[in-house]
């Protein structure tokens, strides 16, 4: 083995069993951001049978549609703001509705000139999953040409301030927030679906697009809704993400959080709205646990096998799948 | 007459020949393309920008990574975003058998390593296929494409795989010309172009008889409907995963190869994006087909090296590809897909003694044209026991 100071993989019990109530407060923060954005995998999951490959572009433009609010609202990267709480929280709301029509408007336009031709040509399940990659591509592309490849500044509105401790670590006002906005846009989210008639269309064509149309849904608008409330929900997402991650929006940045959110979703059970939730915190809580474990590097990796032993053991995640038989 | 039917006639043309006279045509061909380089034509040359023996030799590695991942793509039917994670494999067994830099402290010759680096990919491929292959296909990309990232974070996270600073010396083929001089060096990629092709040519010939095996039909059963398959008889699983094997010794050729003209092999090549260009060039070409693969190939490293794309635009443009293509012309430019009856007809030739007019292979009803005669399915599972097993 070679002279080096670290060794490159550990296994720190002691330090997963110090750091445990932090991790689980941290990973609940950051596992409601995967879950948000496994919402749009498992709404349009359920509906088309389809892995939204470009969803996490979708995702990314909520978070420069963020960004550039911040900037249009005179914000600079690096300073912390000294401004009254009110007009911190206006901005913020603001960031966020801007982030939420931003990806809902990129979710519905991609619905429209990427899947829709090739739902009316009766195109095979790969060749939809080939268009998604490479819509996925196409606009990672436009926003690297557009805003090029190095991540934009930090722009820090609420810096972070712990609250109070739970057995000894600290929960910040940030994280709260997080959690708590999260848990409220699922919980709207999971009301439209299994409450709403929108929603009840919505189940209708997830359980046989066929006979939903016969019985009068307008699939095609059932889709597009499926897509806008993805969207809208990576648009918040964004906001969420872009206050508390260390480093800037980047080009790329969604593609590492697309395929966790993903695996959130299908550790859930994919197409099942309560699983994506479920699927979220755990895997957010299980990066942490495993960073402490295994040394920070392995952290993206806990994600990848977590993914590949949950669909050797149970392929339809742990609440199960299917958007349809989890109805109301 | 449209492109279809003119593919057609070009299939039925060849597949009347007979074996002589089809290698009567191919060498030729061959022996043009290992000329390419030398002849260097002023129209189709890269070069000032890029060299053209280095332009052609990245198309041919491309090309033999497209008929690798085309035997797990176009054969099988199965949707492999991971495949970079192979060829990063196949790079990483030369390099680690051969470079000063490597802890193992080995230096086989190149033509040692191959045989293992193949078999490492294999046993890699057989591993990430067991736990997968299982998966229905949409659930098996995004597992192979984790798959990718893990094999990349492995290169960037475990110190003896030297992450960005790479190993460097890797060995290369030996060999000299008649003066002396070596053929294969640092600065002239000539002969590891010629080695290239040859390589292509010979996994070409192992791949058409594989296709015309029993394995091959039973890919085909796979890829055209798995239940089906699996009813009938054909051990489903265990064909996806020898597909997945054998795709994968192919990429760790590949990335051997690679690995050996470069001489130097770090942790920067081996990103998602990778994956997806090979995806682009098998799609592009038409999946399925293995001509169609190596002008996929071909056309995704070539022409970017021959118009100067911009680096960034790249990726850019191979993603429209992948979308425009999925929306008019899914089967690929080239696609051309063998069907059952690679056999078939030379059973219904046995059986009817019609040598005219048969339905040349790669047809499915809705492609046939006019003038065929009807479709016949003759017993193309003769010879495979009724329950299926056994090899």
């Amino acid at each position: 083995m070679a002279a080096s100071t670290e060794p490159w993989i550990n296994f720190d019990v002691g330090l997963l069993i110090d750091r445990f109530w932090a991790n689980t407060v941290n990973g609940l923060a950051y596992g409601s951001i995967y879950a948000l954005v496994a919402l749009g995998y498992t709404l349009v999951y359920g509906v088309l049978q389809l892995i939204n490959f470009a969803h996490s572009e979708i995702f990314i433009l909520g978070v420069f549609g963020v960004y550039l609010t911040f900037l249009a609202l005179g914000f600079e990267p690096g300073a912390i703001p000294d401004l009254p709480l009110g007009f911190i929280i206006v901005d913020l709301v603001l960031a966020g509705l801007v982030g939420m029509a931003v990806s809902g408007f990129a979710a519905v336009l991609l619905e429209r000139t990427a899947y829709r031709p090739l739902r009316r040509r009766n195109a095979p399940r790969l060749a939809f999953l080939i268009t998604a990659i490479g819509a996925s591509f196409v606009l990672q592309q436009v926003i690297r040409i557009w805003r090029g490849s190095n991540p934009e500044g930090t722009i820090r509105l609420l810096p972070p301030s712990p609250v109070f401790t739970i057995f000894g670590a600290p929960v910040t006002n940030l994280q709260i927030i997080i959690f708590l906005a999260s848990l409220a846009m699922f919980f709207v989210a999971d009301t439209f679906v299994n409450r709403s008639r929108l929603g009840r269309g919505i189940r209708a064509v997830a359980q046989d697009p066929n006979t939903a149309t016969l019985m009068g849904v307008n699939r095609e608008r059932v889709i597009t809704i499926t897509f806008l409330v993805g969207g809208v929900l990576a648009g918040v997402a964004g906001l969420f993400y872009l206050m508390t991650i260390p480093q800037g929006a980047v080009y790329n940045g969604g593609f590492l959080l697309g395929i966790k959110a993903f695996t959130a979703a299908v550790l859930g059970g994919i197409g099942n709205l309560r699983g994506a939730l479920l699927g979220g915190l755990i895997l957010g809580v299980a990066e942490n646990y495993g960073q402490s474990l295994f040394g920070g590097d392995w952290r993206d990796i806990v994600a990848f096998v977590l993914l590949v032993v949950v669909l050797m053991f149970r392929p339809t995640g742990i609440l199960g799948e299917s958007l349809a038989r989890s109805r109301a | 007459m449209t492109m279809r039917e003119r593919m057609a006639q070009v299939s039925t043309f060849w597949n009347a020949r007979s074996r002589f006279q089809q290698w009567g045509l191919l060498i030729p061909v061959v022996v043009f393309l290992l000329w390419l380089p030398v002849l260097n034509p002023p129209i189709i040359t890269t070069e000032p920008a890029t060299d053209f023996p280095i332009a052609l030799f990245n198309a041919a590695v491309l090309a033999l990574i497209a008929i690798g991942l085309n035997v797990v793509i176009g054969q099988a039917g199965l949707l492999d975003l991971g495949y970079v994670g192979f060829f990063a494999i196949g790079a990483y067994t030369t390099a680690l058998l051969s470079s000063p830099d490597s802890l193992l402290g080995v230096r086989y010759p190149w033509l040692v390593i191959v045989p293992i680096a193949m078999l490492v990919t294999m046993i890699s491929g057989v591993i990430l296929g067991t736990p997968t292959l299982r998966l229905r296909g949409d659930y098996l990309a995004i597992v192979t494409l984790g798959f990718g990232e893990i094999v990349r974070l492995l290169a960037d996270n475990i110190d003896p795989l030297r992450g960005n600073r790479g190993f460097q010396n890797i060995a290369r083929p030996e060999a000299s010309y008649p003066d002396g001089s070596p053929v294969f060096t640092q600065t002239d990629v000539l002969g590891f172009y010629w080695l290239a092709v040859c390589l292509i040519v010979i996994v070409l010939m192992l791949m058409g008889n594989l296709e015309r095996s029993r394995v091959g039909r039973a890919w085909i059963a796979v890829r055209e409907d798995e239940d089906a398959a699996e009813l009938t008889g054909v051990p489903t699983y265990r064909f996806k995963i020898w597909a997945f094997a054998i795709g994968a010794a192919v990429g760790g050729l590949s990335g051997s190869l690679f690995a050996a003209q470069v001489g130097y092999v770090n942790n920067q090549r081996f990103d998602v994006a990778t994956s997806i260009l090979y995806l682009a060039a098998v799609v592009l070409g038409g999946a399925g087909n293995k001509v169609g693969v190596i002008v996929g190939a071909f056309l995704v490293s070539y022409i970017p090296d021959r118009f100067q794309f911009e680096p960034q635009y790249r990726f850019l443009v191979f993603g429209v590809a992948l979308m425009v293509l999925m929306a008019f012309r899914p089967q690929g430019l080239l696609g051309m897909r063998q069907h059952l009856l690679a056999y078939g007809r030379e059973a219904y030739q046995k059986l009817f003694g019609v040598r005219t007019g048969v339905a040349p292979s790669g047809m499915t009803p809705s492609t046939r044209a006019e003038g065929d005669l009807p479709e016949t399915t003759p017993d193309d599972h003769a010879g495979t026991s009724p329950r299926g097993g056994g090899e």
